[in-house]
């Protein structure tokens, strides 16, 4: 019976969990550091197995609808009804992918977080705003509603910015903190406007409903343009990216590797705005909102990498890898909607680009993750991030040094890592689309690679330092997060074809399938 | 759930788990050629690696820092940093400035198609 009101309820307790555990914080915090931390572990803990357990509903049954206030969760339309009033959640395939990703990452990250973040003060309200971070990016994913989307996005970007800031000793962070604030509000501000456009000329906020009833008019595109810039400048993309290594530096860690997350939910409502909202449109050019994305895509892989080879700062060099390999993913799902008027293109190629584009999102996410996991863990011991000034640690601390080394290789896109795997599908596909962005993405793979070569000889080779002779192995919460992130990115590395069957194909059909999407909701009307 | 599964990219096909059989049989390769070497050579006993002529350094301040390395590249690509660099100035108005020419361009290019 509790199976049955558990399983039912699934997508509203993934957001009440996180809610729940991040609310009671300051008072658990009061009880002690042993019930704070096992607070924290298991508001992670219960977070992530209902994120992966919605998301196994989801690929085994079909899209899961859940309506708040109707009389049954799936009751989308009241009686006698035109057009959904209520607020609903709506778990597609895609959003199930991005379940998955949230999950894995914030159980890996939370618990590395424990001993990471030990030695802080203000604890309480560092896990109460990690724990809204993880609400916010689960509500952006999940939610079937365009002004709830809003609200979380709005949650999480403050929830992050207070995060960028938390070690307020630190001037520079609390800089960190106010240019993401600035720069998420302003974004924000612009994702409200065009809400506002669209409530005003059809009367719904629904996703689902407004996809059935767009017209492509003037404001339309209008709204269109406020949507997708700000939420591709929230991933990272070229030339909005400079916020990136400014914020992904300061922060702590396990902050960082979450935002990496975050910035993917961004990328995640970018291509349901482009594909599920507007791309079923005769009206709307596919070929130049494809290009949009491939632009922004082939600026961020160039730039990003070239960018990051100089820098001396490893968390800097890293964040501008992030940008690097966004895009990866916006060059897989460009092609994809490039060619989604063009049923044989889309079929020969533009799927398996776009798969290699979403394959990559999760991927990404673990071995991202898991470098800058590695970095906190370079930074404990050492308190610096200088890749001048560090050396030798292979002598001290192995076992962060095979987790870089697994991270690296995989971002890379070094067999037989998931990174690969991904960048195949990208290559293979992307040739058949322009050979030339294949050859780009190539060449960025391997500048990637000469990059991480440099911070792994800087970080680990070399002799042992006198000034690191304490350096010594991490404290177990923090093994047991990368351990987490990088058997992801082995298992995945090692045995694509299930993940792509299972996992990636089901969110390329969900992306396509704007028509099912709808029905969901709006049944024949 | 076949974890042997061949990943099919449309246009060829990857099996990781072919690769590090190769992999493995390479390395038994390596080993074997390796075993037929000289049984009587041991580390140290006076000999010394041959660079050149010259002294092997020692290990004391043997390593290269990061900003050593990769001189030749950028150096080369002078021109293109000397551009890319000083426009991540760290002001946040400037940032904000960027989205909004994006969002600018954007929209003369969504009203004119």
């Amino acid at each position: 019976m509790m199976d049955t009101f558990v399983m039912r309820h699934l997508p509203a307790l993934l957001i009440a969990t996180p809610l729940f555990a991040a609310f009671l914080m300051p008072l658990v915090g009061n009880a002690g550091r042993t019930v704070r931390s096992a607070w924290v572990f298991l508001g992670a803990l219960l977070t992530s197995a209902i994120g992966l357990a919605l998301a196994w509903k989801v690929l085994a049954t079909g899209t899961v609808l859940y309506v708040f206030g109707a009389a049954t969760t799936q009751q989308a339309l009241p009686p006698d009804a035109a057009f959904p009033i209520r607020i609903m959640f709506q778990v597609d395939a895609l959003s199930a992918l991005m379940a998955v990703i949230v999950s894995l990452s914030s159980l890996g990250i939370t618990i590395y977080s424990l001993a990471a973040e030990s030695k802080q003060s203000g604890l309480e309200t560092f896990y109460a705003m990690l724990f809204l971070l993880i609400a916010g990016v689960l509500g952006m994913v999940v939610t079937g509603d365009l002004f709830n989307f809003f609200v979380f996005l709005e949650i999480s970007s403050l929830a992050g910015a207070a995060l960028v800031a938390y070690r307020v000793d630190d001037g520079v962070a609390v800089e960190a903190g106010l240019k993401y604030a600035l720069l998420s509000t302003v974004g924000a501000l612009a994702v409200l406007t065009a809400i506002g456009i669209l409530f005003a000329q059809y009367n719904a906020l629904n996703l689902a409903s407004l996809a059935a009833r767009l017209q492509f008019t003037a404001l339309d595109k209008v709204a269109l343009v406020l949507l997708a810039v700000p939420l591709a400048m929230k991933c990272g993309a070229v030339p909005m990216h400079f916020w990136t290594p400014d914020t992904y530096t300061t922060a702590p860690s396990s902050v960082t590797a979450f935002l990496v997350v975050s910035s993917q939910a961004s990328l995640y409502a970018l291509f349901r705005i482009l594909f599920t909202l507007y791309g079923h449109l005769v009206q709307f050019s596919w070929a130049t909102f494809g290009w949009f994305l491939i632009v922004l895509g082939v600026l961020s892989m160039f730039i990003g990498v070239t960018m990051a080879i100089p820098q001396k700062d490893v968390k800097r060099l890293m964040a501008y890898h992030a940008v690097s390999q966004t895009g990866y993913m916006l060059l897989g799902v460009g092609v994809g909607l490039a060619v989604l008027g063009n049923a044989e293109a889309l079929k020969t190629y533009g799927k398996t680009a776009m798969a290699g584009g979403l394959f990559h999102i999760i991927n990404h996410a673990m071995y991202k993750g898991l470098l800058f996991l590695t970095a906190g863990a370079i930074f404990l011991r050492t308190g610096t991030r200088n890749l001048n000034r560090l050396g030798g640690l292979g002598h001290t601390m192995p076992w962060t040094m095979v987790f870089f080394m697994i991270g690296a290789l995989a971002i890379a896109g070094v067999p037989p890592f998931n990174g690969f795997a991904s960048k195949l599908l990208i290559y293979e596909s992307v040739f058949r689309f322009s050979p030339f962005l294949s050859i780009i993405a190539m060449v960025v793979s391997i500048l990637t690679l000469a990059s991480f070569v440099k911070v792994f000889h800087s970080m680990f080779l070399g002799p042992p330092r006198a000034e690191f002779a304490e350096a010594r192995e991490v404290p177990a919460p923090m093994f047991i997060g990368m351990a987490l992130l990088a058997l992801f990115v082995v298992v995945a590395g090692l045995m694509p074809q299930p993940f792509i069957d299972h996992l990636i194909s089901p969110a390329v059909d969900a992306l396509v399938d704007r028509s099912g999407y709808i029905a969901a909701i709006l049944g024949g009307r | 759930m076949d974890v042997t599964q061949t990943l099919q990219t449309g246009s060829g096909a990857w099996n990781p788990l072919l690769w590090l059989l190769a992999l493995a049989v390479a390395l038994a390769l390596a080993l074997a050629i390796r075993s037929r070497g000289r049984k009587d050579f041991r580390e140290g006993n006076g000999r010394k690696p041959f660079i050149s002529g010259n002294e092997e350094p020692g290990n004391a301040g043997g390593h290269v820092p990061a900003s050593n390395l990769y001189w030749g590249f950028l150096e080369s690509l002078k021109g293109y940093y000397s551009r890319l660099v000083p426009l991540h100035t760290g002001v946040p108005t400037d940032y904000v400035a960027w989205l909004l020419g994006v969002m600018a361009l954007m929209l003369v290019i969504g009203l004119t198609i």
